[in-house]
């Protein structure tokens, strides 16, 4: 693979990733409000909105409370991939500090890139291990699933072996990080981590297409499912939207909806019981 | 034993149902009915029932759907199943719940952490048909095949489905296998939604096919817009017996009740389920006594269903809750109430006071507020004398899932019975973590065939768990003791559950709600307001 390839997979991988996430946030957003649909208890405040959601996104808290041994291989996968994260947004840093302050920083995103390409690998075997072994996981799991754990576990099993094997005097993190920012095709990628990345960016884009970008879900699940408890003043924006709604036509085929291109304000005034929907 | 099923078995044409319950198979329940042989027989299935019916599930049939006579029919069938599930999915049709349910499409892990929340599942032995995710994991494949059109690469991430008539006709069923008390969706680490996905299954059903249980469509959501109330009671049915019950109260407890109809400008429009007016006039006794002795401005409405806080539209029927709703916020913007306040039932607090909320645009958004939370106020207020001593015999507190885990009331009703009663101990697990009565989401109501046998040992068992264990101490037939389920539907469920497992006859554990400990426990009362009386 050309360098030049190889730096435009990187690219089109993140912005893949940033476009699929982006779409797929807008559109949830853009679905209508919904009736009133919380579950209790629900915090209030961004103290205590975020007293739970440090806890649930950092060390996934809902799945340690109700389901052990599932936590104990998918805290490892998450908890590394956010390791890694951090060693992208460290190398990041590094390309743009001064030399003293680079040595610092090539400790950390080191420690951090081993740490979470081990973490995310060990959890991913666990997942595909549990989904195999376990009867109620394998009975309910796609083809898809076990091919997403496999892309994690190859595309990682590449980074770490493509890293920690490559021929001594080839480039490292920090080199690769600058040459794709310059396009420097004169940068000699070792293969086989190189290899890693490109299954690395490919992995990203896919990501958004799949169940995997729950991490978007959970936004909307928490923030506009689970703890939507927003009354509807008088004159407030939900009111807005639902004179919006109640002037929809629904077409539901039941007699007693009685529909037949009323819209839903005129539905919800009828009295079927009373020969008014139909 | 039964062999584990899968997806793959809902398509099967043959109409045998995928499973048979036994009792040795379910959850164990503790002392005294701990011996699965003692238990009774579940009843069976009547063959004329079987053979006109589409009852190809498990051993019940909650719906009663004529069997197609051709596969002609079928296919219709099928074909308006396919138009009903794309419409969930359309803006104009489901904007209520549409985007809720597109997320918990399409993020389930099928991490199967919600199996464990599940009452139905666990208490079933762990049966595969019962487990939330079956349900859900047959409509996401629908979903992303028919709703979103996938094809080989989407069946490949997604998982494939055969879709054909005998899978309606169970999904259909399995609906009404769930109590959508959603404490599977509290226990979700995505936030997805299996309770909602059987919610809307029973929308689509209702609203696009025309099926739902008779029990809540036929006899209650239109006989309540018809006559008032699904009890049949009209305006002035309801009135009659309110009066009598208001005459009943005044001889027993030595105080004048009289209950005020149609007060304009009072302070609070009470609306009781009219089930109680019918099955346990003590509580609507207790409440008019109580309010009147607290000084509160309070009325009924005679108005049409105003008298009637149920909304079984809640459970199967975007336009039926929609309509009862209205009636409500009408009734009370009508007699220019400063708020409305719900009776003791789980079901109606939710409906009017959280669901109903967005709908009820301008005028017709009257502030409404829980019972529990009046009651608390008065008995904190110090404007009434009680006395705790009267009762003084062990107490515990079921909680309706309605009123708790779905709308936060968790602590008013635990700061009057802990004020009240002595002898008070919790359920465990309890608050917003409590497990259904059983008789969740109309089950409680749904009597046709053995349908009954299904809530007794699989839906209410984890239940009936939870009371023994809490009276596990005084199990003793001389000690009365009080399960208190302020709630019409879940008393409704107790009532015939403990009788059921005969538990008052042999155990004295009475259940009732809890405006009656309030006035059993006001010295200036006759004693003796609790009858210790089965009804």
């Amino acid at each position: 693979m050309s360098s030049s390839l190889f730096y435009g997979l990187l690219y089109a991988g993140g912005i893949v990733f940033f476009a699929g996430c982006i779409v797929r946030a807008v559109r949830y957003s853009r679905q209508p409000i919904h009736l009133r649909w919380e579950i209790y208890p629900v915090p209030h405040g961004r103290v205590g909105e975020l007293k739970i959601m440090i806890p649930e996104i950092l060390f996934l808290k809902g799945l340690w409370e109700f389901n052990r041994p599932m936590w104990c291989v998918s805290f490892p996968f998450h908890f590394g991939l956010y390791l890694l994260a951090a060693t992208t947004a460290l190398l990041g840093c590094a390309a743009v500090s001064p030399p003293a302050l680079v040595a610092i920083l090539r400790q950390l995103y080191t420690a951090s890139g081993a740490m979470g390409a081990l973490l995310a690998l060990g959890g991913a075997m666990g997942l595909l291990v549990r989904r195999l072994a376990v009867r109620e996981l394998r009975t309910y799991s796609s083809l898809g699933d076990y091919l997403n754990l496999l892309f994690f576990i190859a595309t990682l099993i590449l980074l770490l072996a493509g890293y920690w094997l490559r021929p001594s005097g080839d480039p490292g993190l920090l080199a690769i990080l600058r040459g794709a920012a310059t396009f420097d095709t004169s940068v000699r990628l070792p293969s086989v981590f190189a290899a890693g990345m490109a299954a690395g960016a490919i992995l990203l884009a896919y990501i958004p297409m799949t169940h995997m970008a729950h991490f978007i879900a959970k936004y909307f699940t928490y923030h506009r499912v689970r703890w939507d408890e927003a009354a509807n003043v008088p004159g407030g924006s939900i009111e807005k939207r639902m004179a919006e709604y109640l002037m929809y036509r629904p077409t539901w085929a039941a007699p007693h909806v009685g529909a037949e291109g009323r819209t839903w304000a005129e539905i919800a005034t009828a009295n079927p019981a009373r020969g008014a929907a139909k | 034993m039964n062999p584990t099923i899968g997806l793959p078995d809902m398509s099967r044409p043959d109409r045998e149902p995928l499973i048979h319950l036994e009792n040795a198979g379910l959850m164990p329940l503790p002392p005294p009915l701990e011996d699965p042989a003692k238990d009774h027989a579940f009843a069976a299935l009547s063959a004329q029932a079987r053979e006109r019916y589409e009852c190809g599930l498990d051993d019940t049939c909650a719906l009663s759907f004529p069997r197609p006579k051709s596969e002609g029919e079928e296919n219709e069938l099928v074909a308006r199943f396919l138009s009903g599930l794309d419409k969930l999915f359309s803006r104009e049709n489901n904007w209520t719940f549409l985007q809720p349910l597109l997320l918990t499409m399409e993020h389930c892990a099928r991490c199967q952490t919600c199996s464990d929340a599940c009452h139905v599942f666990e208490a079933s032995g762990r049966n595969e048909l019962y487990r939330p995710t079956f349900r859900s994991e047959i409509v996401r494949r629908l979903y992303f095949k028919y709703v979103r059109r996938g094809g080989l690469l989407s069946a490949w991430q997604h998982g494939e489905i055969d879709l054909n008539w005998p899978l309606v006709a169970r999904l259909a069923e399995l609906s009404y296998r769930c109590n959508l008390c959603r404490r599977c969706a509290q226990s979700c680490p995505i936030g997805a939604d299996n309770g909602l996905v059987a919610h809307e299954l029973r929308k689509l059903f209702s609203q696009e096919m025309g099926i739902a249980p008779k029990e809540i469509h036929d006899n209650g959501s239109m006989l309540q817009l018809k006559v008032g109330s699904s009890t049949g009671m009209n305006p002035e049915a309801v009135k009659d017996n309110i009066a009598f019950i208001d005459e009943d109260t005044s001889e027993k407890t030595g105080m004048e009740v009289k209950t005020p109809w149609d007060v304009e400008g009072a302070d609070v429009l009470l609306i009781h389920n009219a089930g109680e007016i019918l099955a346990w006039p003590e509580n609507p006794g207790a409440f008019a006594l109580l309010l009147n002795a607290a000084g509160i401005s309070w009325t009924m409405s005679s108005e049409l269903a105003a008298y009637d806080s149920i909304n079984y539209g809640l459970w199967y029927d975007d336009a039926q809750f929609a309509r009862v709703a209205l009636k409500h916020a009408e009734a009370a913007r009508k007699l220019k109430v400063k708020r409305i306040v719900l009776g003791e039932c789980g079901h109606a607090h939710k409906a009017l006071a959280v669901i109903a909320d967005r709908i009820l645009g301008a005028d017709l958004n009257i502030p409404r507020q829980s019972s529990l939370t009046l009651l608390r106020d008065i008995v904190a207020s110090g404007r009434i004398e009680f006395d705790p001593a009267r009762n003084d015999f062990p107490v515990t507190l079921h909680d309706p899932c309605n009123v708790v885990r779905l709308m936060g009331v968790v602590e008013p009703q635990r700061a009057i019975v802990r004020a009240l009663c002595p002898q008070f101990r919790e359920m465990e697990p309890h608050g917003v973590d409590n497990y259904c009565c059983g008789g969740g989401s109309g089950f409680a109501i749904m009597s046709g065939h053995n349908f009954p046998d299904w809530r007794f040992h699989v839906s209410g068992r984890k239940k009936l768990e939870q009371v023994l264990r809490a009276f596990q101490d005084c199990l003793d037939p001389s000690i009365p003791k009080y399960l208190c389920a302020p709630c019409s539907n879940c008393k409704g469920q107790f009532r015939d559950i403990l009788a059921y497992y005969g538990l008052w006859e042999n155990h004295r554990i009475l259940y009732g709600g809890l405006v009656e400990l309030i006035v059993n426990a006001m010295t200036a009362v006759k004693p003796g307001f609790i009858e210790w009386e089965w009804r």
